[in-house]
């Protein structure tokens, strides 16, 4: 294949998401608001210490930013009949979702980075290892892109059938996640569950950026980012793939 | 040169088989058309060629690249048009044009340049800053000929280029196909529409429940499917089919619209008949014609015997 051709795909296939999907202020704000009603909802009234539980909101801050308009690109499409014209440009499956994934990536790295940086101005928060907050960033967001991307795969040209699933699949992701209560305060069946779900990871790398504090070494919440990446695309090639044999 | 060779295509939705073991092969310049009723196989079989499906057995090669090695390649010497494809309504007509052009490697200065240029060939240049979801059916379908055109590609596919657009976007379509393969490019049509395929193939084959009955150019298909000529007649006074005698002359009487159609081998003895019956029984004929055989006739009797 074309690696040159490829890239440029991939490129262009982000631009136009960017353009019609993520470049709107209803999006761009219910990207900030959502996140933070929910954070504020386990916050206020609970005497928490912002600077324990903010790594936590930045995690849940990068995964709802990332994966919340991605599952909505491709059902849309079909649905406008767009879909097929795209198909029949020079690109290839592959570059069509890993496009896809960029523009949830870049989204929600923008977003949470420009939340992190008024944070800091306001709260003043710690920084304990800005490479790693970097990493986390940039990981993070391919993640949740990706998780984007995956819940975008099914044979259907309904959005709000799309909508259920990810809410189905999000929610309970932050929620076994060590978004509200640090992971080290935590333990046997909870400290278990909290392992399956990638947020868990992100945020840990987050605690180790801002305050030191991370439960796993940096190296394993980044390893577990780099698979899930991988799983997520993976599994959604392969579900997009059987689709295009279907003609669905 | 063939531009567009198929092999042995097949493809199946759970037990109905859409396409059945077919090969197409298209030179250089030529139109070629795919007719076929609806259900045929037509736009499976584009969408194959196009690589928006997957066959289940066969290959394509289009301007000698493999689709299914290398499609990014293979698709760059492509423009498509599917038929139930459209552009992004949320974006303007300039920026799909602009948007696609960057798929091809187009410089900046010749997108713009290209895109103006087919704009206003295309009657869009004084809407090309409107999002195209305000457009009518034919400005889209006029938008999405510029998309797939903006790159002057070797090789144009069209699928049902021309359904359910008013005359005036018909006749726009029609030209620009025109003149596209008189650039160079060459075409590949699906229609159901005998009229349009006749009047702009060079070669026609004919699909019908997956598997291709005939090709050939639109005369040769005329001639080899039905030497049958008719003649219709219409008269003041309203008469039944058994006025008009089955007896060898007249192999089939058909009605056809107010007027009646007799299918004949000798349509000068079917007039002679018909202006001495009319007399001796008082009628008064309102109009009289006589016409080759169509490539219609071709399709209806090829894809009836299939039926």
């Amino acid at each position: 294949m074309n690696f040159t051709l490829f890239v440029r795909s991939i490129r262009l296939v982000a631009e136009k998401d960017m353009r019609i999907y993520y470049y709107k202020g209803p999006v761009i704000i219910f990207g900030l608001l959502f996140p933070l009603l929910m954070f504020l909802t386990f916050f206020i009234g609970r005497n928490l210490d912002i600077v324990l539980f903010y790594p936590g909101f930045l995690g849940m801050m990068l995964f709802f930013t990332a994966s919340s308009v991605g599952p909505l690109i491709t059902p849309w499409e079909k649905r406008e009949k767009t879909y097929e014209r795209l198909l029949s440009l020079p690109v290839t499956l592959e570059s069509l979702i890993l496009g896809d994934l960029l523009a949830g990536a870049i989204f929600g790295w923008i977003i949470t980075l420009v939340v992190w940086a008024a944070s800091v101005a306001v709260l003043h928060l710690p920084l304990a290892n800005a490479g790693i907050l970097i990493i986390a960033l940039f990981l993070g967001s391919l993640a949740f892109a990706a998780l984007g991307s995956l819940l975008a795969s099914p044979a259907t040209d309904t959005p709000s059938n799309i909508m259920m699933l990810s809410s189905l699949v999000r929610l309970p992701l932050i929620f076994i996640s060590g978004v509200f209560i640090p992971l080290g305060q935590l333990e046997g069946w909870a400290r278990v569950l909290t392992s399956l779900s990638p947020l868990t990871y992100l945020v840990d790398l987050f605690h180790g950026a801002l305050n030191g504090d991370a439960v796993y070494p940096p190296y394993i919440d980044i390893l577990v980012l780099f698979l899930v990446i991988g799983l997520f695309v993976y599994t959604a090639k392969l579900i997009q793939q059987r689709n295009l044999v279907r003609g669905s | 040169m063939d531009v567009i060779r198929a092999t042995h295509l097949s493809k199946s939705f759970g037990l109905v088989k859409a396409v059945d073991d077919i090969s197409i092969t298209v030179k250089q310049g030529a139109i070629y058309g795919f007719l076929g009723p609806n259900g045929a196989g037509k736009t499976t079989t584009i969408r194959m060629l196009t690589g928006v499906l997957t066959p289940d057995a066969g290959s394509v090669v289009i301007n000698g690249i493999d689709m299914a090695r290398d499609p990014l390649t293979a698709k760059l010497g492509m423009g498509v048009i599917p038929e139930n494809g459209t552009v992004y309504g949320d974006l303007t007509a300039e920026v799909n044009l602009l948007w696609t052009g960057k798929f091809y490697g187009m410089d900046r200065l010749t997108r713009e340049r290209r895109a103006e240029e087919l704009l206003s060939q295309l009657g869009l240049a004084e809407r090309k800053n409107d999002l195209v979801r305000t457009y009518s059916k034919g400005m889209r379908q006029r938008i999405g000929i510029a998309c797939a055109i903006i790159h002057s590609p070797p090789v144009l596919f069209l699928d049902e280029p021309t359904s359910g657009l008013d005359v005036a976007s018909r006749r726009l379509v029609i030209r620009t196909i025109r003149e596209m393969n008189q650039q160079g490019s060459t075409i590949f049509l699906t229609t159901h529409n005998i009229e349009e395929a006749s009047a702009l193939c060079t070669t026609v084959s004919i699909i019908n429940q997956g598997r291709i009955i005939a090709t050939d150019s639109p005369e040769r298909l005329r001639k080899t499917y039905d030497l049958t000529h008719f003649v219709e007649v219409s008269f003041e006074q309203p008469v039944k089919a058994d006025y008009f005698p089955q007896d060898g002359i007249v192999s089939r009487v058909e009605p056809w619209g107010d007027k009646w159609r007799l299918y004949t081998d000798d349509p000068d003895q079917v007039i002679k008949f018909l202006a001495h019956q009319a007399e001796q029984d008082h009628l008064t004929i309102l109009s009289l014609a006589t016409s080759s055989p169509s490539l219609e006739e071709a399709f209806v009797q090829l894809t009836e015997g299939e039926g």
